[in-house]
């Protein structure tokens, strides 16, 4: 049977009254439906981009549809991933999303690729797909797609969110710019906070995934005009679409006239993140302190100060009773709040800020500052179980 | 005066103000006069060699300073100055 690997040329009566909005409007029609049963895309990430682009993608019709993740669901994910339900929490993203198509459009093809992308995989992934779209939440992956992208000729439809504010564009399409264009190197690791540290509005990947949802399906149709070489920027608060020019780089070191990028990289390394070539963070191991030593030394009526160095609007979410409220961000200038000779303990919702913390009270002279490891989390999980995780 | 949109990751260094108004006749002298306002900012927009860094871009109005004449690109009044830094967030 040759007919297995052939395109579909015809769409079945049941397609017809499911596709019946797209079939009459001519800028898509009969011919354009086909062009998307046909088309094959690639989402990395099923996450808050992932989850509308899942949605609306299936429910276009697009042929075959890769996803690429490697996730569980959790409960901090249903603000915002709208594919994945109360239910499913526990479940492998993969099979939750996939379940959510299959559900909105049977005719469908879905691909589950359990893996976290890396440049051992991501050509030879990437390669059987008409187009990619990325919906990833770090660095090294972002610049990882965009260079595989650009080796194998296939346009990447870009998103990226920050709690109210997100943009989009679409990357390696013929002759335009690519992500190393608009950035050619990423931020040192810590300096751009994540939507797990610094939140997201969760509406907000809806709208952005939307945008480069809509950008995929005119590619695939071939009409409008495509976000190629325009960066939009979206403001959540301001409601407010803001476009500037995106240009290709002729010396861009992935899609210049002479590139030197002719293959996958180590995106860690090059993104700097630790436990590859970057410097150990500052935090001293010794300088760590579990919770439960902590709440021996509260019981004990020990003498130390307790500060907690997250934000006031998590304080209010949580605290720990007995804590000084000392944001990160203001802690160089309230040093003089704090005892050089006396113990200090400082916490926040992980470690990992608080650590931050504690190297910088070390640095001011003040030899007896400790870390709590795990943050508020840990002292949730083992000491306090009525306190809220968030 | 030129009006300097800030992003939201940097607010936390601009007194939380999304937008500022400031002098200069240059993206690099607007930048400078921001930064003299705002010294927090200047580690997040300079190196310690004081170029801009890499993973920030700055727009006079729709076009990149890169493509232009870097910091000697005219700034008008009226004019708005964005500041773009790369963000990942996604999930």
């Amino acid at each position: 049977m040759t007919t297995l690997a052939a395109p579909p040329t015809s769409l079945s009566k049941d397609e017809i009254l499911r596709y019946s909005r797209h079939l009459i409007m001519p800028e898509v029609g009969m011919e354009g439906q086909l062009k998307l049963k046909n088309a094959s895309v690639l989402l990395v990430g099923t996450g808050g981009l992932g989850a509308p682009l899942g949605l609306y993608l299936a429910a276009a019709g697009i042929g075959r549809i890769g996803l690429v993740d490697f996730d569980v669901v959790d409960f901090t994910n249903l603000q915002r991933q709208v594919i994945h339900g109360t239910k499913d929490v526990g479940r492998k993203k993969l099979d939750s999303a996939a379940d959510k198509m299959a559900d909105i459009n049977p005719h469908v093809q879905i691909e589950k690729h359990e893996v976290a992308l890396t440049s051992d995989n991501a050509l030879d992934i990437i390669k059987n797909y008409d187009l990619v779209i990325d919906g990833t939440d770090n660095f090294p992956t972002r610049y990882l797609v965009n260079d595989a992208c650009v080796l194998l000729k296939k346009p990447n439809v870009y998103g990226s969110i920050f709690r109210f504010e997100g943009q989009s564009t679409i990357f390696a399409y013929p002759g335009g710019p690519c992500y190393r264009c608009l950035y050619p190197e990423p931020p040192p690791p810590g300096l751009v906070p994540s939507c797990a540290e610094g939140g997201v509005l969760g509406i907000l990947p809806g709208m952005i995934g939307l945008m480069q949802a809509t950008e995929a399906v005119k590619l695939i149709l071939g009409i409008g005009e495509p976000l190629v070489g325009r960066l939009v920027l979206y403001d959540a608060l301001a409601m407010r679409f803001r476009e500037l020019k995106l240009r290709r780089n002729p010396e861009c070191p992935a899609c210049g006239d002479h590139p030197t990028v002719t293959k996958l990289i180590d995106y860690q390394q090059f993104c700097g993140v630790p436990g590859h070539e970057a410097p150990p963070t500052p935090v001293a191991a010794s300088g760590d302190i579990d919770p439960i030593e902590v709440k021996q030394k509260l019981d004990r009526g020990d003498k130390f100060t307790f500060i907690d160095v997250r934000e006031p609007h998590e304080y209010q979410i949580c605290k720990i009773p007995g804590t000084k409220l000392i944001p990160l961000g203001e802690l160089p200038k309230r040093l003089n709040e704090l005892d050089k000779n006396s113990e200090i303990i400082a916490h926040c919702k992980s470690g990992v800020r608080s650590g931050k913390a504690v190297a910088l009270l070390t640095e001011n002279g003040f030899p007896y500052a400790r870390n709590m490891k795990g943050g508020i989390l840990a002292w949730s999980d083992k000491v306090d179980p009525s306190v809220p995780k968030y | 005066m030129a009006k300097v949109l800030i992003p939201t990751p940097l607010r936390q260094f601009a007194a939380q103000k999304d937008s500022v108004e400031v002098g200069g006749g240059t993206a690099g002298e607007v930048l400078n006069a921001l930064t003299a306002q705002f010294p927090d900012l200047k580690k997040n927009l300079f190196t310690d060699e004081g170029k801009l860094r890499s993973f920030v871009n700055v727009y006079v109005n729709d076009e990149d300073i890169r493509y232009l004449k870097k910091d000697a690109t005219p700034v008008a009044a009226g004019d708005t100055v964005s500041i773009v830094p790369s963000i990942a967030g996604g999930l």
